[in-house]
């Protein structure tokens, strides 16, 4: 119950696009066509799911057993950067097309906050295992779900009629900004 | 690139940061801190702040060490960097100034992946030399430090009808809340973008990019 608590949490009542600010830059980067925003949702939901795994072992086996919680942001970020060069290469050995669409993206996932705040947050929430594999899972599923909605709705402003000004990040920003307070509706579905 | 930027003068290298290129209205960059800490003005300084010290720092030991890192491995090498002066932030937000570190809370370790520091240290820091990459690093980190404190501003007057902790209004004004909840951050964000497009396309129809 916990588990399934914790994912619904994750995924819409505390979704990290859109009330943590993480994920962003690819979630205003990536977010023009459906097809890209979903292949840059499920590599991150990826992605996130090791990393957040791979960071619990590192915190609770070698941070914490050997008292050195000051190497915590140098040891997460080498965990995620080694995870994205290898997601990386394995991409461009498998799927060359899918390569080519994340383009830039790809390595910049290194450099997507979402993805050192799931490390970051079990830490600081002090999360079981299991638990925080979930919440790395469903913060993924999240990013992917906001990110798939952006891109869709930024499909239909493609033949709007935007104030000049307003063309590109402005409007992009606007449209998250309905996005969020429509996603605020879910807040008091869960406790977490 | 790098002979272009030699001769570039110091001032308009720095300036770029603030106007032409500003990371966060014209580059999109770093939107995480812009969005999570801007409630009010005091927490925009501190974060752009400590990003700027984290910047500087960062793309100078990049310049210095670009000859040596191997291009495979540049990345986590730069992240490394990056991290270990996040850390040094960190430590003296958390030592000195208790209270701004609690009010900026997990949004201090996140500038270790801040696409500002990454951005400046692979497009500029690995190709210029470390006096040029510094100018670049101050201008970039005050372009930054400057929309925080404007975004911040907005969000506070309008929030919570104070500046800097001070209250603006008297008791009858009631504070749009919106505006300090996460949606509120992207819509200032959203309209402040909007007219920076605007001002800079009267001021120079030739540079603003569609």
């Amino acid at each position: 119950m916990i588990y399934l608590v914790t994912l619904i949490s994750a995924i819409v009542v505390n979704n990290f696009v859109l009330t943590y600010f993480v994920g962003i830059c690819p979630f205003i980067g990536v977010s023009k066509k459906i097809d890209s925003a979903l292949s840059m949702g499920l590599a991150v939901t990826f992605v996130m799911t090791i990393t957040a795994v791979v960071t619990w072992i590192i915190n609770h086996y070698v941070l914490i057993a050997f008292g050195l919680p000051f190497l915590e942001y140098v040891s997460y970020i080498v965990v995620i950067a080694s995870l994205v060069q290898f997601v990386e290469m394995f991409i461009k050995k498998t799927s060359p097309a899918l390569y080519r669409t994340l383009g830039i993206f790809l390595p910049l996932i290194t450099t997507n906050c979402a993805i050192l705040f799931v490390a970051l947050i079990q830490a600081m929430r002090e999360l079981g295992f299991l638990e925080s594999m979930v919440q790395g899972f469903g913060a993924g599923v999240g990013f992917t779900l906001a990110i798939v909605i952006m891109a869709g709705i930024r499909e239909q402003l493609e033949v709007a009629d935007i104030p000049k000004a307003f063309r590109g990040a402005a409007i992009t920003l606007i449209t998250a900004g309905i996005l969020a307070l429509a996603f605020m509706g879910f807040t008091g579905l869960t406790s977490a | 690139m790098a002979d272009v930027a030699v001769h570039r003068s110091i001032t308009t290298e720095f300036m770029k940061g603030i106007v032409r290129d500003n990371p966060v209205f014209v580059q999109v960059l770093g939107m995480c801190p812009v969005l999570a800490v801007t409630t009010s003005v005091a927490n925009g300084i501190g974060m752009g702040l400590a990003t700027t010290f984290v910047l500087v720092f960062s793309t100078l030991i990049a310049s210095t060490v670009k000859g040596v890192v191997p291009n495979q491995v540049r990345i986590p090498v730069y992240a490394v960097v990056i991290a270990t002066f996040v850390t040094i932030a960190d430590l003296v937000l958390k030592a000195f100034f208790p209270p701004l570190s609690a009010s900026l809370g997990p949004y201090v370790p996140l500038i270790v992946v801040n696409c500002i520091i990454m951005g400046r240290v692979e497009a500029f820091a690995t190709r210029n030399r470390p006096g040029i990459s510094l100018v670049d690093a101050l201008g970039m980190g005050a372009g930054f430090t400057l929309s925080l404190m404007v975004l911040g501003a907005v969000r506070e007057v309008l929030g919570s009808g104070a500046l800097l902790g001070v209250p603006l209004f008297g008791e009858g004004f009631s504070p749009m809340l919106v505006m300090i909840l996460p949606p509120g951050a992207f819509l200032t964000l959203g309209i402040l973008m909007a007219v920076f497009n605007a001002v800079k396309a009267k001021n120079d129809p030739v540079l603003i990019r569609t």
